[in-house]
């Protein structure tokens, strides 16, 4: 095996795998998108019932066509059986929900595993019918990309191509539907309508998926891509479109690697593709990725040290002189020590932080001196903060839906003539202000 | 037509019964509420005071009566009433906007498959600034504080430009600021002549905020104007012998007193 082989398969070079690839690939787009509602609706253990219960009627609809005298393994009649018995166990679940009061994992755990094992005792029985062989009907199990046919994947790419139009015809309507039920039912939405059509949709990927990715896996071919799409986005659009994307590269990669390797199952190789999607846009994911948090965090913590260091070393300057305009003098390091409480380290730190920025000197006396640059810059930040204390003590009724500390624009966030006021409430229209409290 | 319920009552209630699982939550209601009224239903934790608004918009089966919207059944009514339920009712993780959620008040009128488009988006827009938090349109829902979000509720609701307002306690655990933007925007949608039915739980801002008081517990103990109905008496059978809260009673009572006489 090498990588050329790979890498054409990959490419779509053969003429025997490029539509089974093709196909896998839209089956992950559809699966992405179609998930996304399901996992906003808060139903994915209900799609995980849905595909268990599709395995007795595999079996069931083998043994009718067998005994009809069709060939048993024609996929469209396996697959309407898969849809029958997958939508009972759904119709189930919702039965035994909303008729006792079991919780919704009890009524899902019962059901998708009484189906699962009845499925299981149905294809071992089909084995027993004289004269056919049912082997390959496990394929529907685990998945098997190898047994798929050109019509076969007629039948697939057909139902995908009218999922994802119905999905998109009706993006609003299911958003109303998983945002906000209630809402949707007063506005006169008809909410189990949108309920169903969302569980057809599901079921219709879900079916369709079988041959391909196998009843185990396919709930996180359903899952895995929209929840690694969230990381990246806060919108509903762009976690779509990244969530269909995702699902067709897992579905990309799965199917070419599987056709290379054989007896590896593509549902398996989609499912961990998927997975190292999701783990990377964990870590990394713009929007909720745990990394860009901790940087976030690391940031914030930067600034505040900075804004805590020149508005210390302001503030020294300020109470030892009477110069006005304050003058910028040199000040020892044991004094900025004394000023406020640092963390061990903390003030080397900060000083090392704001030399590199250019805010800080060191004098050859070993003094620390604010830079010109640094100086306005103190001013600044102790002028802002002292309007946020003021403001904070002035208007606490209002304070806490409008205050941002961290805000360098006061004026942006309070407007101007909150911020002329209490600059007039401290008589002083000058930049600087004394600080409302004794320093 | 039900003689007391004439169809001019924007809300009438008819012997309206609730239960859940056999235990009642509501108990032969009966009610008329005025046009033109800032109504405030009021009453102890588990009175049923969201069970009744949710009642009379289809939300939970009625075991028994019914609830007109001027005379007729809420299904003939829908485009009179704009709905404002608790925050916490939705996942507000959930990847929308401000602006997507206020849009969603426009919906109805848009109709099933249309689009979304601009003139939604700019009555959306409207609605927000509205409720001052128009800078903050863009914002993922998750990012707002408490007040904002309840702002966000607000605004879906008025982009519907409804005529009887139903609101599930839009002042529980908002910031001061919000609680009085809220309370100023509810009388000057009263003073355009709407109807505001709100789920309250202070007593203390009761007389303060509503001109229509209805007194709630499982059955409706009183129903009237504020100045008569928020009595000692009243409120004693409404929230029995729940002593903790008569040094409340006490207050809100005083407060009555006060703003009677200016």
């Amino acid at each position: 095996m090498t990588w050329e082989l790979l890498r054409d398969t990959l490419l779509l070079e053969y003429h025997n795998t490029r539509l089974v690839v093709l196909g896998v690939a839209a089956l992950g787009a559809t699966a992405g998108l179609v998930g996304s509602f399901l996992l906003l609706r808060k139903q994915s253990l209900l799609g995980d019932a849905l595909s268990h219960a599709t395995l007795p009627g595999i079996g069931i609809a083998f043994a009718i066509m067998t005994a009809l005298g069709f060939s048993g393994k024609s996929l469209p009649g396996l697959l309407l059986g898969a849809t029958i018995t997958g939508l009972l166990g759904v119709l189930l679940v919702l039965a035994i929900r909303s008729t006792t009061r079991l919780k919704d994992d009890a009524a899902m755990g019962i059901v998708l595993s009484v189906f699962f094992g009845l499925g299981v005792a149905i294809l071992k029985m089909t084995e027993k019918i004289p004269g056919v062989s049912a082997a390959g009907l496990e394929g529907f199990i685990y998945g098997k990309t190898a047994s798929m046919v050109w019509s076969d994947l007629f039948l697939i790419i057909g139902v995908l191509a009218v999922t994802t139009t119905i999905t998109i015809c009706l993006l609003k309507e299911l958003t109303l539907l998983c945002f906000d039920a209630n809402f949707a039912s007063t506005q006169g939405w008809p909410v189990l309508v949108l309920d169903i059509i969302l569980m057809a949709l599901v079921t219709a990927v879900t079916v369709v998926g079988l041959q391909a990715v196998g009843l185990i896996l396919i709930i996180a071919f359903l899952i895995t891509p929209p929840t690694a799409a969230r990381f990246w986005t806060n919108r509903l659009g762009s976690m779509l479109f990244l969530s269909a994307i995702i699902g067709a590269i897992s579905g990309w990669l799965g199917a070419s690697i599987s056709a290379l390797y054989s007896n590896l199952p593509a549902g398996a190789i989609i499912v961990i593709t998927a997975a190292v999607i999701f783990l990377v846009s964990m870590i990394f994911g713009t929007a909720r990725g745990v990394l860009p948090r901790y940087l976030r965090h690391l940031k914030l913590q930067k600034k505040v040290g900075r804004q805590h260091l020149l508005r210390a070393t302001y503030e020294i300057l300020e109470n030892s002189q009477d110069n006005t305009p304050l003058k910028n003098l040199p000040i020892a390091m044991g004094l900025l020590r004394k000023h406020r409480y640092w963390a061990k380290g903390e003030l080397s730190k900060l000083i090392r932080q704001a030399r590199a920025e250019d805010h800080i000197e060191r004098q050859p006396s070993g003094e620390l001196r604010l830079s010109e640059s640094g100086f306005g810059e103190a001013s600044r930040i102790t002028r802002n903060h002292r309007l946020w204390e003021l403001y904070l003590i002035r208007h606490a009724d209002i304070a806490p839906s409008h205050v941002d500390r961290d805000a360098d624009m006061v004026e942006h966030l309070l407007g101007a003539e909150i911020v002329h006021q209490l600059e007039a409430e401290l008589e002083l229209s000058k930049p600087t202000i004394e600080s409302p409290h004794a320093i | 037509m039900r003689p007391e319920h004439p169809p001019e009552f924007p809300l009438a209630v008819h012997d309206l019964t609730v239960a859940y699982h056999r235990k009642p939550v509501l108990w032969d209601v009966e009610l008329n509420i005025p046009e033109g009224t800032l109504a405030g239903i009021v009453g102890p934790n588990g009175a049923g005071k969201s069970t009744l608004l949710k009642a009379c918009l289809d939300l939970i089966p009625k075991t028994s009566g019914e609830a007109l919207i001027y005379g007729k059944p809420y299904a003939e009514q829908r485009d009179l009433i704009a709905y404002v339920p608790q925050r916490e009712s939705v996942d507000w993780d959930f990847p929308v906007s401000a602006l997507d959620v206020v849009t969603m008040g426009t919906y109805r009128k848009l109709g099933w498959f249309k689009r979304i488009g601009p003139t939604q988006k700019k009555q959306a827009l409207e609605a927000l600034e509205q409720v001052g938090i128009g800078h903050f349109a863009n914002r993922q829902i998750s990012q707002l504080s408490g007040g904002q979000q309840q702002r966000v509720f607000l605004a879906r609701a008025l982009v519907q430009d409804a005529q009887i307002y139903f609101m599930d306690e839009p002042f529980a655990a908002v910031d001061a600021a919000t609680e009085q933007a809220i309370i100023e925007l509810l009388q000057s949608l009263n003073a355009r002549g709407k109807t505001v039915l709100c789920v309250h739980h202070d007593l203390a801002t009761v007389s303060r905020y509503f001109d229509h008081l209805v007194l709630l517990n499982m059955r409706v103990v009183a129903s009237g104007p504020t100045a008569e109905t928020f009595t000692r008496e009243n409120l004693q059978k409404t929230y029995g012998g729940k002593l903790n809260l008569l040094d409340d009673v006490a207050q809100a009572l005083k407060n009555v007193g006060r703003h009677e006489s200016p």
